[in-house]
């Protein structure tokens, strides 16, 4: 990665290495090695080192960026500008914004600039898209070579005219002389002789960026370029390649997490015409010519499978298995001596798993020429999943190209390969391109969960009724959020680990959703024994100002002090504010309660979010209400059951996700700050969406809310 | 056992023999390659594969295509005429409704089949029936905006 100019303040952005929180699959079909496959139902089984993946996996701290200015910009002897990078579009808006940082520093129209993203053939390692980095990591680069390359532009006219800097004039994409009258473009350059030797060039750390006050692209809301083919069927989703002669894959799944295959009959799908059988250990699979064919194919053969299970712990039992099972158990409260006499506030929270679900469920298609493997798939980490096949076939990096299509959500869900490595394995058996597509169930069974957790907090107040000691302890779901934004006499916020029963990984948001949902549900219950107005208590004990600005914004927009004091029973306000990835946000929310029924029914939410300088604001609304709805799935419905080593709701019909009904009046107030680094926002709106939500539920039942989803007859 | 199957497919007479009990869906995508049709849950719960049977917005991934014998059938990609966008395509560009797109080919003929039902229906009966669609990005606030503006277009069409 490039150094970053000064002219770019570094954001305030936690390094985190997010490939270290997601548990893969670790296949493994080396030839000389004895192939096995390490089933899933994680912590029960094995710990799953990977050292050839942590040095492949694309993270961050290893992702090069663009060696040159070539390996960043193509620029077409035709005319047409390429942005080349490694980050993916998943419905989160950086094919626009990256569009918009070229375009700006290009300085051409917008619709002149085509993105070549992720593909691991062609474009420089950016990292994992996640964490909402492209903003704060990559659209800097990106517009750093940009501008190089117009600088270049540049240097070419006053090359080419022989005359002096200030005579020339960039204009409309083009450079013009100080007559006006002659002119040239980024394809006389590309036309030129030099163009080759110049493009081989590093990009200048210190080349000049265009300042905020001047941009003209950036800052513009911009649609998403490849906007019509979304509706017109024409886009390519990772489900949708099809090569020729390709055939269509299924997998065997364990009946249960952690089963182990004693014995299968190949025998009556081998018999079959055009079905290829594979079996690697524990690996089994199928390929035929369609769908219908290989899962009529894969059924004969799983009736004959015989397993052998494991023991597993149910949904029921699994806030008290995860605080059994904790590393060296839950500590305890430091401050204990100094809680004697003081007023002190003690609860305990519990998060589900839930599951991301993205609509278009894992999908990968993989084609093998001799030794050297292609897969176009659905990840959000082209390199990582280059490094998984790699490691799983015994081949160097160099050997696999990962193609990512504009693929159909992530939500943190896609981090991992699996499901490029299952089509390569049936590939490489069948000698033919390979579709594998997962089902619904195997989504919602197969893929990474977003870690459950218990939250134990215990906070005591001093006299003036703030807060002189805060206990906040994470059990298993992450350390993300897990200190406190507010100003407390003392504190000691851990997380710690336990032994997960199921796959987890990260989700929208990392661990922020489970922490910032038991803090600010935990600061409600601590103002109510301060008798405090929640409001006037948080600001009491909040210094951050831009965290005080987007609640005060929040509550000033809902009208806060007014709605809090009225008294119907089955209305409840509910406010909560939080901080994540260098971006502020504050909610209030309104909930509307039909206690026969059990329902709740969120009515309005009125959210206030602050990112820094705002690039596409067109997207970042939709990021926003996107986020606030996807939070109230979480908060309302969404929580995944399980027994004996089974997920028992893995169907839509059962995990209910919102719909067009679920959708409150939205409210939302974009904090534009010009003044400050932009960083990502794809995460951040969701976090207080719960808390908010729950504390609602607090102020009209007065009963408190200690966990997801939100029961009414629990309240 | 391998059948004959006609029907019309975006304005064309289509033959072909195949096991009746195979879903549209896959054979829409897979035989015919018009793979603009979703896979989404494959149980009719989110709409994704929706298409127009007969004009009835219809999910494809529980009808099996041995139902779909003399019948007509438009997918997404029958929708535009030519190089002219739908007027309900037109909507959901210009508002920019989608993130990921995965579910819009399914929102987009989910509109066209409700004011197809009922071309005066309502802002409430139209968005009674979008309840069946699932959006995962949940971005309901720019669809339901976005269906608000087809409908203002069809309501000036039908006038």
């Amino acid at each position: 990665m490039k150094t970053i100019p000064p002219e770019i303040p570094q954001p305030d952005v936690e390094e985190i290495n997010y490939d270290e929180l997601v548990e893969r699959v670790d296949y493994d079909f080396g030839l000389s090695r004895r192939s096995f496959v390490k089933v899933l139902g994680a912590g029960l089984l094995l710990a799953v080192s990977l050292p050839a993946i942590a040095q492949e996996s694309g993270r961050r701290s290893r992702a090069g960026g663009a060696r040159n200015l070539g390996a960043r910009i193509h620029i077409g002897k035709d005319g047409v500008i390429t942005v080349l990078t490694g980050k993916v579009e998943g419905g989160q808006g950086a094919r626009a914004e990256l569009s918009q940082a070229a375009a700006e520093e290009l300085g051409v129209p917008l619709s002149s600039v085509r993105m070549l993203m992720a593909d691991t053939g062609a474009v420089p390692d950016d990292g994992g898209t996640y964490g909402s980095m492209t903003t704060p990591r990559t659209v800097p680069p990106v517009r750093q070579g940009a501008a190089a390359a117009r600088a270049l532009l540049i240097e070419f006219a006053m090359q080419q005219w022989q005359v002096a800097r200030e005579t020339v004039q960039m204009r409309d994409g083009k450079i013009f002389d100080a007559a006006g009258k002659r002119s040239l473009t980024y394809a006389d350059l590309a036309n030129s002789d030099e163009a080759a030797q110049l493009l081989e060039q590093a990009i200048p750390a210190d080349v000049k960026l265009t300042a905020v006050n001047e941009w003209k692209v950036l800052g513009a809301p911009a649609l998403r370029p490849n906007a019509r083919d979304i509706v017109t069927g024409a886009h390519k989703f990772p489900s949708d390649i099809t090569r020729a002669g390709m055939l269509y894959g299924k997998i065997l799944r364990a009946p249960s997490y952690g089963a182990k295959l004693i014995s299968i009959d190949l025998a009556p799908a081998k018999a079959m015409k055009d079905v290829v059988v594979v079996q690697d250990d524990q690996f089994v699979g199928v390929a035929a010519p369609n769908s219908s064919l290989a899962e009529t194919a894969m059924q004969k053969i799983s009736d004959t499978a015989k397993w052998e299970t494991v023991s597993h712990p149910s949904s029921k039992e699994l806030f008290d298995y995860l605080k059994q099972n904790t590393e060296g158990g839950v500590p305890k409260n430091p401050f204990a001596d100094e809680l004697t006499g003081a007023k002190v506030v003690r609860k305990e929270y519990h998060i589900p798993y839930i599951q991301h679900a993205p609509l278009e469920p894992r999908a990968a298609v993989a084609e093998w020429s001799g030794d050297q493997l292609t897969v176009w798939t659905g990840s959000q980490n082209p390199f990582g999943v280059r490094g998984e096949l790699a490691h799983a076939f015994h081949l160097p990096p160099e050997n696999m190209r990962v193609v990512i299509p504009d693929f159909g959500g992530g939500f943190g869900g896609k981090h991992t390969g699996e499901c490029a490595i299952e089509a390569a394995r049936l590939a490489k058996a069948a000698g033919k391109p390979v579709s594998l597509r997962w089902t619904r169930e195997e989504e919602f069974t197969w893929a990474y969960f977003r870690p459950a957790g218990v939250i134990e907090a215990e906070a005591s107040l001093d006299a003036q009724g703030k807060i002189a000691t805060w206990h906040f302890i994470n059990i298993n779901s992450g350390a993300q959020a897990v200190d406190t934004p507010y100003t407390v006499g003392k504190r000691n916020c851990h997380y710690i680990a336990s032994r997960p029963p199921l796959r987890h990984g990260s989700y929208r948001a990392l661990a922020s959703t489970a922490n910032n949902f038991a803090r600010e549900a935990f600061m409600d219950e601590v103002a109510a024994a301060a008798g405090a107005d929640p409001l006037e208590f948080r600001l009491a004990h909040l210094e951050n100002p831009r965290l005080r600005a987007v609640l005060e914004k929040a509550a000033k927009e809902f009208d806060w002090s007014t709605r809090v004091k009225k008294t119907d029973a089955n209305l409840g306000v509910g406010l909560a504010c939080g901080m994540e990835k260098g971006s502020f946000v504050a909610a209030c929310a309104e909930v509307q309660l039909d206690r026969k029924a059990n329902q709740i029914k969120v009515t309005r939410v009125c959210q206030a979010f602050e990112c820094g300088k705002i690039l596409n604001p067109a997207n970042l609304l939709a990021q926003v209400q996107g986020g606030i709805v996807m939070g109230l799935g979480a908060t309302l419905r969404e929580e995944m059951q399980f027994e004996q080593g089974r997920i028992t709701n893995a169907s839509f019909r059962k995990y209910r996700v919102p719909r067009f009904d679920d959708l409150p009046e939205l409210d939302v107030h974009l904090l534009d700050r010009p003044d400050l680094p932009s960083v990502g926002a794809g995460e951040t709106p969701i976090i207080i969406i719960a808390p908010a939500v729950a504390n609602a539920v607090f102020h009209a039942t007065g009963k408190s809310v200690r966990a997801l989803p939100v029961n009414l007859v629990a309240a | 056992m391998d059948t004959k199957i006609s029907f019309t497919l975006n304005g064309k007479a289509r033959t072909i023999t195949t096991d009746p009990d195979r879903s549209l869906l896959e054979v829409l995508r897979e035989d015919l390659q018009l793979t603009g049709t979703k896979f989404g849950c494959g149980e009719g719960q989110c709409r994704a594969c929706t298409v127009l049977l007969d004009g009835v917005s219809t999910p494809s991934c529980i009808t099996s295509i041995g139902d779909v014998d003399k019948t007509e059938v438009v997918t997404i990609e029958g929708l535009a005429n030519g190089d002219k966008l739908h007027p309900v395509q037109e909507a959901f560009v210009s508002e920019g409704a989608f993130q990921c797109g995965y579910c819009t080919a399914g929102m987009v003929l989910g509109v066209v089949g409700a004011l197809k039902k009922n071309p005066k229906a309502s802002e409430t009966e139209v968005m009674a029936e979008m309840q069946r669609h699932i959006c995962r990005c949940c971005s309901y606030e720019k669809y339901k905006t976005a269906i608000q503006r087809a409908m203002a277009q069809n309501g000036k069409a039908a006038a």
